[in-house]
């Protein structure tokens, strides 16, 4: 009986049980779209990366010490040192700096320079790569050349450019792991006579340690995956580097230089670097939401 | 000799102070460095003329500029259904299962991944599989990719907090869930979509790495979205690496940073204005 008084009364009541059973089809395609282009660019990297891990050998190619196009040598260690170094670098610059800042943020400032530097983390963030690329090209590399260490294109000067890069992304994880701490917690710490450092050091921050490596691992995603930036400080040399103020390359750098130009087995060669980024960048991400999921449990 | 807890104390907060105002200085330092070197050279002709290319970088950022309006406009025609799609799935549909899973773990993987790993999958399928060649259609769709994962999480997260009583009162007029999505949940949500958009308009003008390798590059005026272009951070790049005009590239410089204090500016004064709405909202 109310299937006749429905299409009696409202005409146009199935035509939009119709269109809300089409839209869910079109909602669960749309909700899959990540994941699609996800696996679209493994199968695209991988397929033109492929061939040169065949004809090089996985092992050869990843612990070759020599990437020379003229003589189709294909060793991509001196890029993954390089890489390492400048993370490696900016991270000790910016995980202790980042650390202090959030203490800073969430326990040490009065509220006007909480409102005065959130905002400017913020700003942080959304400065295009390049710029920081340019001032320290124009203002640090100069700098280190005058102090008498070559040319001044350096690991040190990359890894100074991207602890600038990497500080808010540590900095707003940290301080949201350590607002997440229970009240309860710091309570019971002043309770027993702490002093307010000693409640961070030893009860705050340990509390919060999960998501602070969370911020650690998201934020050397983010030094190893940087390209513009590093490209115009580190000199671009294809060596090992033996110091800090030797010039370096990083994985990323030699797919933008090199990308263009490329045909054959180099083509293929920097596709394989893209696998190796790619393989990478996706464990380290997996680990570093892991720690923060396991820090919501 | 061992050091009392208050020494420790004011050490510490000594230490955080420093930290914390050392972050600040960093902002201070590079945005004074681009402006007090850059402001210089902004005049009308240098945003009206097109860059003449060469060695000395004569000329202004006409044609980045508009190379830039482009790729905003056609990545966010692109990819804002597609992420409000998928939010909306995220939101309304998403039951706790494998599928949903596979959603969640495609988000965040796509979020981390290297823009340059972007430019090479753009660069192998829409540059040379699609013969899309060095365009902003390829920079866009590529661009699009990058942004998705950021439109679906300020998306869902603006669907999700349209509070429980709106779906419940429109399913009991007897709408569809079509319909109260349509009708009821998106209009809600409006203000946190326009965030989300207003945010992928600020990813887009910083992005360069992938861009690099898809758009081409070229300084000429781009006449539709088949043109090889080039945007205002890939011009700073080009000025910075391949001419001798250092003030060019800051005066670019300039001209980013200012267009990001001012995407800051609307997306904080939008959250704050839509936080005061919710919070009032007993209309």
């Amino acid at each position: 009986m109310s299937k006749i008084s429905d299409s009696v009364l409202q005409p146009g009541c199935e035509l939009r049980r119709v269109y809300d059973g089409f839209w869910r089809y079109a909602i669960y395609l749309f909700g899959a779209i990540s994941f699609i282009i996800l696996l679209l660019i493994a199968l695209f990297i991988f397929r033109e990366g492929y061939p040169a891990f065949q004809k090089i050998g996985i092992w050869q190619f990843i612990s070759g010490l020599r990437w020379d196009v003229s003589d189709q040598a294909y060793g991509i260690l001196p890029m993954i040192i390089g890489s390492t170094y400048v993370t490696i670098g900016a991270l000790l610059i910016s995980v202790p700096l980042g650390i202090f800042t959030a203490v800073f943020l969430t326990d040490v400032a009065p509220q006007m320079m909480r409102s005065i530097i959130r905002p400017a983390i913020e700003l942080l963030v959304g400065i295009p790569s390049v710029v920081y690329g340019l001032v320290g090209m124009l203002m640090l590399v100069p700098i280190i050349r005058q102090s008498g260490h070559g040319s001044g294109d350096s690991v040190l000067a990359a890894s100074i450019v991207l602890a600038v890069m990497v500080l808010p992304t540590i900095v707003s994880i940290t301080e949201d792991s350590i607002i997440a701490v229970p009240n309860a917690y710091r309570e019971g710490a002043l309770s027993l006579g702490a002093t307010r450092w000693q409640m961070i050091w030893h009860v705050v921050l340990p509390a919060a340690k999960s998501g602070i490596i969370a911020s650690i691992v998201l934020g050397m995603g983010r030094a190893i995956g940087e390209t513009m930036a590093m490209i115009m400080v580190i000199g671009n040399s294809i060596i090992i580097p033996d110091s800090i103020f030797s010039p370096a390359r990083t994985l990323t750098g030699t797919l933008a230089l090199e990308l263009k130009y490329a045909a054959g087995l180099h083509w293929n060669a920097l596709f394989a670097t893209g696998v190796v980024l790619f393989v990478f960048i996706l464990i380290l991400n997996s680990f570093g939401f892991l720690m923060l999921r396991g820090k919501n449990k | 000799m061992k050091i009392s807890p208050r020494v420790t104390h004011s050490i510490a907060w000594g230490v955080c102070w420093a930290a914390g105002l050392l972050s600040l200085a960093f902002l201070l330092v590079i945005i004074g460095y681009v402006f007090v070197n850059g402001i210089g050279s902004i005049s009308w002709e240098f945003l009206t003329t097109n860059p003449q290319g060469g060695l000395k970088g004569e000329g202004g950022i006409l044609s980045p500029l508009v190379g830039t309006l482009y790729l905003v406009a056609l990545t966010l025609l692109i990819a804002v259904p597609l992420g409000v799609g998928a939010a909306i799935y995220l939101s309304e549909y998403a039951v706790n299962n494998w599928f949903t899973k596979m959603v969640r773990f495609g988000v965040e993987s796509l979020a981390g991944i290297p823009s340059i790993v972007f430019g090479l999958f753009g660069f192998a399928l829409f540059v040379i599989a699609l013969g899309f060649n060095f365009s902003i259609l390829s920079g866009s769709l590529t661009l699009a990719c990058l942004c998705l994962p950021v439109i679906i999480r300020t998306c869902e997260e603006a669907i999700k907090a349209v509070p429980g009583t709106y779906r419940e009162a429109s399913y009991g007029l007897g709408a569809t869930k079509w319909q109260t999505i349509m009708h009821v949940i998106l209009p809600a949500a409006i203000p946190g979509i326009i965030t989300a958009i207003i945010l992928t308009v600020g990813r887009i003008v910083e992005e360069t790495a992938c861009l690099y390798v898809t758009m081409g590059g070229s300084s000429n005026m781009p006449t539709s979205v088949w043109s090889n272009s080039r945007t205002l951070s890939l011009h700073l790049y080009y000025l910075a690496m391949e001419t001798t005009a250092v003030d060019k590239a800051l005066a670019t410089g300039v001209i980013l940073i200012l267009i990001i204090v001012v995407i800051n500016f609307v997306t904080r004064w939008l959250s704050n204005r839509y936080v005061a709405m919710t919070r009032g909202g007993n209309r």
